[in-house]
């Protein structure tokens, strides 16, 4: 006796929520069946494999039918085969567009592309996600770029519109698209520590601050690609670095201000600027032009360069993390010197840029603090 | 002439793609009514065309629009070639017809296709105009309301019942004219979902016409069916009972003619006098009476003892004259009626008197091509042929009626097995003759409610029973005459005590058969035919002992016949009414006494039998009161004397007697165990498992012991195909795959809705059918309805209710309904027609009578009853389980009063979610009021893949056709303005694959009644008047209306 057909259909949808995960996950029915049993589910409930076994299938099937609906969730909401409360509706979407933290940053910042997808494989291996659900991840970011890649608006605006995610979710889905669309490098060694958060947290900050939108919310695009006026302004602030005086009369000036107030200040007045008295510089680690502030500096006028836009976070890490940790400043020092090192600028008089400073400032101080952690 | 049809095509979403090169769709739409047909323009490049056309207008018999479906088809222009259908949508506006229902149908329409299923969605709106036409012999019937729910709905009071609507019509199965080999499966699934929905339309003319003849206004248990003969034809049938319904918002109802002649009645109040029936015929099973000492009484409760006291005063004077007077008269009015039926299952208090028990005739006919399908005398006959038989049955049981009385029909390639089915009743004469009054009839009801326990009397003779059955005073009333077990089709009455929970019972069998051809076929079947109700009906009594109750409600047995073998499915809802007496135990003998082991195994068994039962008392919680020796008094004993003298004891009753005392009763039924299919059968009663805790299920419409619903509700269809290994296949295999089925189906229903716990599975409908050799396909559509553990318990319940009910009239009076049954009003022959189609097809010696000549008509139960009753008789001697007739099976409850359902006060419940349209088998939703019925829902879909392996095989085909014919069936009711589908019913789910040729095909038919509701917590806030007008955007809500 083997069941032929075995369908369970109820008016209102039943979605089991422990299934749903299971299949999100990307495991087989069997998989998933062995996985509920071993959930304790047959001692609660009393049911056998058999019955296990088939409701598994039916809530499968279903998933399967609801998939294609869930690849653009207003259709969700408007179509009549399935009866879903709302709540629920919110709930498959968004746990359908949920992704895996170990997975997002594996494929941060590169292009969705085919080329990509083939490396799903080593992915999963990697991460010991299923490549089902490695898969269903990627077409995700995949999808939502496609469709918001050329809009107007604001990002997380559209993504929310178009794919009905939480706010949280738009978020970081507008990080996502923001990395791709940009290439930015996070898959390099040093910049394993960094979690999705703290790039999310840093792409939030260039979305609002450097990205056309920031200047002009009617333009195609708008959140997606950096503002490439603003990239070519950057270079003016060399000025700050290549000017001698002005140099110094900024390192007095936060000197000053901080003197007494942090417990690493004889490091921070030894990397404010190449070292003229050479030998306070304790190390070695760090090459010989390397200073916080021409570090930044330098960061800001390359960024019109494509493949230095890439390596932003890498800079970063390089020029100014690094730096820091290796002198372990306590992360309330580097607030206090990042502060005053941005606010300092409005009072040096021959610096034009004051506007443009606070716009790359104002973010990268952000950044910084943010990207600043062990 | 009367009528114009207007239709506006709005707009479409969601539509596939059908050009490849541009991913988009060239949309336009064809509008056809009758032969005029109209187009919309064509809306370039778009998946979401806004076509905003104009009103489409066809001018149109009423005739025709009762018959003809609206039908919408949706294309894609194409220059070079043809244009390539999208799909369509069959819109059934008879609604608009009537005047109380649906104003306008708007809104979003899956657009279907038979082979693509759903293909995005059209938003139509449909208004009707319509010109009154006095003219009387017009053939149309606009205005007659149908509902499929089988009692007075909600919002309606009957002012009278007339009776008993049939009709059928037939025609050729487009997929059997020659032209089907030629053309493409979607033309020929097209032709077939549009002849049916016609020939439904002309049906449901055909039956009004029939209602107005009746002066009624309204059929209520309206159930249409059909039968795909295959070769033969195609048949729809439709039984119902008219009725004239009266709204209840309206004041003063008008008042038909015949409501006058009444006033003795008021003066005698209803009696039961035990001299009522004649005689039954009954299964029972054999009792010793000198247990029921022990046995429990219910009569400790107050209000029955109230009405005991002004029922026996009655009683004792006038009523055994104005008894027999009111049966006169009563019969007279039934009388006229070819057949006293009604389909309804529930009742307004006091209709019911007496209920007798359940009868039933089956029939095993051949089928033959139906031929001139304006003449569908042969199938007429042949139903007219089981009717009649029914009636007999009923009379032989001292019944005048039946009730929740049912047709169906199973079919295997020419042999068709036409059964029917009932419950024989005595009705209240004073409904009879009493048309209208309502002051009066409050009265009455009350001066009737004493006798709750009163439909579980007998209404024979005790004297001149045909068959031994054994009676006991009522343990309620003490004063009339109960059996031992009562059996019936119909729901619980209201009034009626029970006690403890319910719970679901089934009989499971199948037997082998030898295929054969033609005549061998059917003589074969219907041979088996009595072995099988026979064995059914044992299994039913075995179980429903085994749960320690004493009646059966909503009884169902359904014969489903295949190539090589017969299944019979009976399910019912088990109960324990108070009325009747306590139900012995099960005894088991072996036969051969001697052998120690064999002894060993026999006591083994015993004891887990007893404490079987013990744990399903303990689980349906049925402890009824015991009953102190004084209030047992006198009546007790003498018919325990009586019975005693009727029937000898035999020596193995007496042992079980000192055997079983654990069960404090004596009279134990005993399971002699000769032979390996005994122990089979003894096995199989202790395989079933009780429902996990927190879950309770029935097939009525509520459970009895529950009354305390809340609001959530799901309902659901389960579809279980197995194959079974052709491997020496034997009736004991067999049987064990098909219980395993049915208990495994079970299983995974309550694992899955395990969430809703607790909960109750109500309405449970299994239907079998054999699609081919080896499968066995099993279709459960039910409803699980939550329940709140905490409040009410039963006995506290059975006081307070009584003080309820009489407090608050106006919230019964929604529920409780007075029916009438009018003589006068109606005409001498209330089915006219019918008649002469008996008396031509008897006298017509056409082909029909020739063909039916040569076919094997089984149909006279009389003659075979005879040899049946002998071998039951045989039986009986070795199995000791007394005697049963198989087709009339009777029993009566008891009648205590105790109005559960009607006082279940929901709580408030959540507030209903926008644009949520609830499904339910049930004819009412818990936790809210019904105010408007919208018309009937009757839909007919056919799905067919030729890509079943890409669309999920099987189960992923039949998940999503299920799925979408939910949604069509949502998608009518929102567009008519409802949120709500009441007594829903999968009539038919036929399913044939071909996993070779990677196709199948699935046909499936729905119906139910539309509905608007409104949930009670938002009735207390809003004023009474605006219900109606606040239900609108509760219902259309959820359309997304562009």
């Amino acid at each position: 006796m083997t069941n032929e057909l075995d369908i369970f259909v109820g008016n209102t949808t039943l979605i089991d929520e422990d299934v749903y995960r299971l299949w999100l996950d990307g495991y087989s029915v069997s998989d998933a069946v062995a996985r509920r049993v071993r959930s304790g589910i047959l001692e609660q409930t009393g049911a056998t494999a058999a019955v296990l076994q088939s409701d598994t299938m039916d809530h499968y099937r279903t998933f399967h039918m609801l998939e294609r609906l869930l690849h653009a969730p207003p259709k969700l909401l408007h179509q009549l085969i399935f009866q879903i409360p709302p709540s629920r509706q919110a709930l498959l979407i968004e746990r359908y567009y949920a992704f895996d933290e170990a997975f997002v940053r594996e494929v941060l910042g590169k292009k969705l592309s085919k080329g990509t997808k083939k490396d799903l494989d080593d992915i999963s291996t990697k991460t010991g996600i299923t490549l089902k659900s490695c898969r269903r991840q990627f077409d995700n970011f995949k999808r939502v770029f496609k469709v918001v890649e050329e809009m107007r608006g604001s990002l997380v605006d559209n993504i929310q519109q178009h794919f009905l995610l939480s706010d949280r979710l738009s978020r970081d889905y507008a990080a996502i698209v923001f990395f791709a669309n940009n290439r930015f490098e996070t898959g390099k060694k040093k910049l394993q520590y960094l979690s999705f958060g703290d790039f999310a947290f840093c792409a939030e900050l260039m979305i609002q601050n450097w990205t056309l939108g920031a200047v002009d919310s009617q333009v195609d695009d708008m959140d997606v690609d950096l503002d490439k006026e603003f990239l070519q302004d950057l270079k003016e602030l060399k000025v700050l670095v290549a000017d001698k005086d002005l140099l110094d009369l900024h390192k007095s000036l936060v000197c000053t201000a901080l003197r007494g107030k942090l417990s690493v200040f004889s490091e921070m007045e030894a990397n404010f600027k190449p070292p003229a008295s050479g030998a306070e510089d304790r190390t070695p680690r760090i090459p010989a032009p390397q200073n916080l502030s021409r570090g930044l500096v330098n960061v800001a006028a390359k960024l019109i360069h494509n493949k230095d836009v890439r390596d932003l976070f890498v800079d970063l890490i390089e020029k100014f993390v690094e730096p820091c940790r290796s002198d372990h400043w306590p992360l309330n020092d580097v607030r206090l010197f990042l502060n005053q090192y941005s606010a300092s600028v409005h009072s040096l008089d021959g610096f034009r840029h004051q506007t443009l400073w606070d716009r790359y400032m104002g973010t990268l101080r952000g950044c910084l603090l943010r990207l600043y952690h062990d | 002439m009367p009528g114009k049809l207007k239709v506006k095509i709005v707009a479409g979403r969601h539509l596939p793609v059908m050009d490849r090169a541009s991913d988009l769709t060239d949309a336009f739409v064809e509008v056809k009514f009758g032969n005029t047909t109209f187009k919309t323009d064509v809306y370039l490049k778009s998946l979401n065309p806004q076509w905003n056309s104009e009103w489409f207008k066809f001018e149109v018999d009423d005739e025709d629009l009762q018959d003809e479906p609206l039908q919408i088809t949706v294309l894609d222009h194409d220059t070079y070639s043809a244009n390539d259908a999208i799909g369509k949508v069959y819109i059934d506006i008879d609604p608009l017809l009537y005047s109380e229902a649906a104003t306008v149908i708007s809104g979003w329409f899956p657009i279907y296709d038979t082979i693509h299923g759903i293909r995005g969605e059209i938003n139509v709106i449909v208004k009707v105009d319509l010109f009154n036409d006095l003219n009387r012999f017009r053939q149309s019937s606009c205005g007659v309301k149908f509902f499929c729910t089988t009692s007075i709905p909600k919002c309606y009071r009957a002012v009278i019942i007339h009776g008993f609507v049939e009709e059928l019509v037939v025609n050729e199965d487009p997929e059997y004219q020659w032209i089907d080999r030629i053309r493409t499966p979607r033309a020929s699934n097209e032709a077939r979902q549009r002849l049916i929905s016609l020939m439904s339309g002309e049906l449901q003319r055909k039956i009004g016409l029939k209602v107005l003849e009746m002066r009624g206004n309204a059929v209520v248990g309206y159930l249409q069916c059909f039968d795909l003969e295959g070769e033969s034809g195609l048949v729809v049938r439709a039984i119902g009972t008219a009725c004239t319904l009266d709204k209840l918002s309206s004041p003063a109802a008008f008042l038909p003619a015949c409501n006058s002649p009444s006033k003795e009645m008021k003066e005698s109040p209803l009696v039961h006098p035990p001299s009522l029936g004649c005689r039954s015929t009954q299964n029972s099973p054999i009792h010793t009476a000198t247990g029921s000492r022990l046995t429990q009484n219910f009569s400790v409760s107050v209000p029955t003892l109230i009405y005991t006291g002004m029922g026996s005063g009655s009683a004792g004077k006038e009523g055994g004259p104005f008894k027999a007077l009111l049966r006169q008269q009563t019969q007279s009015a039934l009388e006229q009626r070819e057949f006293p039926f009604f389909t309804l299952t529930a009742f307004p208090p006091g209709f019911l008197v007496h209920v007798g028990g359940v009868v039933s005739a089956r029939s095993v006919k051949l089928l033959d091509r139906i031929h001139n399908p304006d003449e569908p005398e042969t199938r007429d006959a042949w139903w007219a042929e089981i009717r009649q038989e029914i009636k007999s049955h009923a009379k032989a049981l001292g019944c005048h009626a039946v009730v929740g009385y049912s047709e169906s029909t199973s079919i295997c390639e020419e042999v068709c097995i036409l059964s029917a089915s009932g419950t024989a009743a005595v009705l209240n004469p004073r409904f009879l003759q009493d048309g209208t009054v309502e002051g009066c009839l409050e009265q009455r009801l009350e001066e009737n409610l004493p006798v709750g326990c009163g439909f579980c009397h007998i209404p024979y003779d005790e004297l001149n029973m045909p068959f031994p059955a054994h009676l006991t005073y009522c343990y309620n009333c003490r004063k009339q005459k109960v059996p031992d077990v009562l059996f019936t089709t119909i729901d619980l009455p209201t009034d009626a005590a029970v006690v403890g929970k319910g719970c679901l019972i089934q009989a499971r069998l199948c037997r082998l058969k030898k295929k054969a051809q033609a005549e061998a076929n059917a003589t074969a079947i219907s041979n088996l035919l009595p072995f099988m109700e026979y064995e059914v009906h044992t299994q039913l009594m075995n179980k429903l002992k085994l749960k320690g109750m004493n009646a059966l409600f909503g009884l169902r047995i359904q014969i489903t016949v295949g190539e090589n073998m017969l299944m019979g499915l009976a399910s019912a809802t088990g109960v324990y009414l108070a009325a009747l007496p306590t139900p012995g135990g099960i005894q088991i003998a072996g036969k051969t006494p001697n052998d120690g082991s064999y002894e060993q195994h026999i006591s083994h068994m015993q004891k887990k039998i007893n404490d079987t039962i013990a744990k399903n008392k303990e689980l349906y919680e049925i402890n009824p009161p015991e009953i102190s020796e004084e209030v047992i008094g006198s009546p007790i004993p003498e018919p325990r004397q009586r019975s005693r003298l009727l029937r000898s004891q035999s020596e193995s009753s007496d042992e079980v007697i000192e055997l079983d005392l654990s069960h404090g009763k004596k009279d134990a039924f005993v399971l002699e165990i000769d032979d390996t299919d005994a122990m089979e059968d003894v096995h199989s009663l202790l395989t079933d498992v009780p429902p996990p805790s927190g879950f309770y299920s029935c097939n009525t419409e509520i459970m009895p012991g529950i009354n305390n619903w809340t609001s959530e509700i799901q309902m659901f269809t389960s579809v279980r195909v197995i194959r079974l290994s052709s491997l020496n296949l034997t009736n004991q295999a067999l049987n064990k795959n098909f219980n395993d089925l049915c208990e495994n189906l079970l299983k995974s229903l309550y694992f899955k809705l395990r969430s809703m716990i607790p909960c109750c599975l109500c309405h449970v409908n299994f239907t079998v059918s054999l699609p081919e050799d080896e499968l066995i396909q099993v279709t459960v559509t039910a409803v699980a309805i939550t329940f709140d553990k905490n409040q009410a318990l039963q006995t506290i319940k059975t006081h307070v209710e009584k003080s309820l009910q009489r407090a608050s009239t106006d919230n019964e009076e929604l529920l409780q309904f007075p029916l009438e049954l009018c003589s006068d009003s109606l005409p001498p022959h209330p089915f006219p027609p019918a008649k002469e189609h008996l008396e031509s097809a008897s006298s017509n010696s056409g082909i029909p009578a020739a063909q039916r000549a040569t076919s094997v008509d089984y149909s006279s139960f009389a003659d075979r009853c005879s040899s049946w009753i002998e071998l039951i008789k045989l039986k009986a001697q070795t199995i000791r389980r007394g005697s049963i007739k198989t087709t009339v099976t009777v029993e009566k409850a008891s009648p205590v009063a105790e109005g559960n359902f009607r006082n279940r006060s929901a709580p408030p419940c959540a507030n209903s979610t926008v644009g949520v349209v609830k499904m339910t088998p049930l004819s009412f939703i818990p936790g809210a009021k019904i105010t408007k019925y919208l018309g009937i829902i009757n839909m007919f879909f056919i799905r067919e893949t030729t890509s079943l392996r890409e669309e999920g095989g099987v189960s992923g085909f039949l998940h999503a056709f299920i799925a979408e014919v939910f949604a069509m069936v949502r998608a009518h009711v929102a567009a008519l303005g409802g949120n709500a589908v009441v007594s829903y019913i999968m009539k038919q789910c036929v399913f044939m694959e071909n996993p070779n040729k990677n196709q199948a095909q699935c046909l499936i038919n729905v119906s139910g009644d539309a509905v608007v509701f409104v949930r009670e917590s938002d009735l207390e806030v809003i004023s009474t008047q605006q219900p109606t007008a606040n239900c609108q955007p509760l219902c259309t809500g959820g359309e997304v209306t562009t």
